[in-house]
């Protein structure tokens, strides 16, 4: 269980100090998912060292969401101000996503 | 009494144990809008404003369950090499049709808000919506705009993602099960992807594809898909 930890860390922090020397404006967190996958393709991290942690960190995803939801409390003004732009945008671009997502696969595919 | 509502660790039980009584609520009753992390964020809200806990108060303790977010992203790498071969065998369809997805689904919400007047931070926060949620948080947080908007925005996408997406997908006559899955899992990432996964295994693992191809990709390019529209 503690290597399980550490190998996670260990890509994490290696993706902080990549940000950090480079300054890209990626998300830290993203560069340690790459990471761990390369190092699981090159064969340095073997799947059963990670698959116990991954498998729980995974199963609990939505309880580490509901902090940053929860300090939707202090933006009630801001979002009853903007709920039109808000909800309106949200759904037209979730529409136009299915339909633009699937119609390129569909057109890829059937060349 | 305020100064025990105050401490961090009953903001990690209020946290865990609420989260947990709304995962058994949909359980039960099995509807999406149901979702134990919309559940558990109002009954916390309501808890806390009965209480007059402070947000910064009750983030003394939140913020230790907030930060398990970035290793459960790095862990996202095993599902992602999981699926590595079934991605190289389809390279081309899978990859053109997620970047299509990531660069439709961020100029589309920021323009369409930008068009109703919606202020900056808003139209950030708003950018990585079809993102899983802890990728969309981390990109907010890059951009600058309010994490916590970004969190609900992208739930609310995924719910009405599952409840309506097959609707959508074949009223624009998209019939393939690969390209439904993969449209349902970059429009609506992992709720659509739970609610693929019922209809159909196949549905649900190229759901999950979308779910992760566009997300990743959504995390890399959101900051620069905004600085060439401008923002």
């Amino acid at each position: 269980m503690i290597r399980q930890c550490a190998i996670i860390i260990a890509c994490l922090a290696l993706a902080e100090l990549i940000v950090y020397l480079t300054g890209i404006r990626f998300p830290s967190a993203l560069i340690g998912m790459l990471l761990l996958t390369l190092f699981l393709k090159l064969g340095w991290v073997r799947l059963e060292w990670v698959k116990g942690i991954s498998d729980f960190l995974l199963a609990h995803l939505g309880l580490f969401f509901v902090p940053p939801g929860v300090a939707l409390m202090l933006h009630f003004n801001l979002i009853a101000s903007e709920f039109l732009p808000i909800a309106v945008a949200t759904l037209a671009s979730t529409v136009a996503v299915l339909a633009i997502t699937g119609w390129t696969h569909q057109l890829l595919r059937r060349r | 009494m305020s100064g025990f509502l105050s401490s961090p660790l009953f903001a990690i039980a209020l946290t865990i144990g609420v989260y947990w009584a709304a995962q058994q609520l949909q359980r039960r009753l099995k509807v999406v809008i149901l979702n134990p992390i919309l559940v558990a964020v109002a009954i916390i809200i309501v808890v806390l404003n009965l209480g007059n806990v402070t947000y910064e108060s009750y983030y003394s303790g939140g913020k230790y369950l907030e930060y398990l977010l970035k290793p459960a992203i790095v862990a996202l790498g095993v599902p992602l090499y999981l699926q590595l071969e079934q991605i190289r065998k389809q390279a081309v369809p899978i990859i053109v049709s997620q970047l299509v997805a990531c660069i439709t689904g961020v100029v589309t919400v920021v323009l369409v808000a930008d068009a109703l007047s919606a202020s900056l931070p808003v139209i950030l926060s708003l950018s990585p919506k079809s993102a899983t949620t802890p990728i969309a948080i981390e990109v907010t947080r890059v951009l600058g705009g309010i994490p916590a908007l970004s969190a609900i925005v992208v739930i609310l996408t995924g719910i009405f993602g599952a409840v309506f997406g097959m609707a959508i997908l074949r009223l624009f006559a998209i019939t393939s099960p690969i390209a439904q899955g993969l449209a349902l899992g970059a429009a609506a990432h992992a709720v659509g992807t739970a609610h693929a996964m019922q209809k159909s295994r196949r549905l649900g693992a190229y759901s999950s594809l979308g779910l992760i191809v566009n997300g990743t990709l959504t995390g890399l390019l959101t900051p620069y898909i905004l600085q060439l529209l401008g923002y």
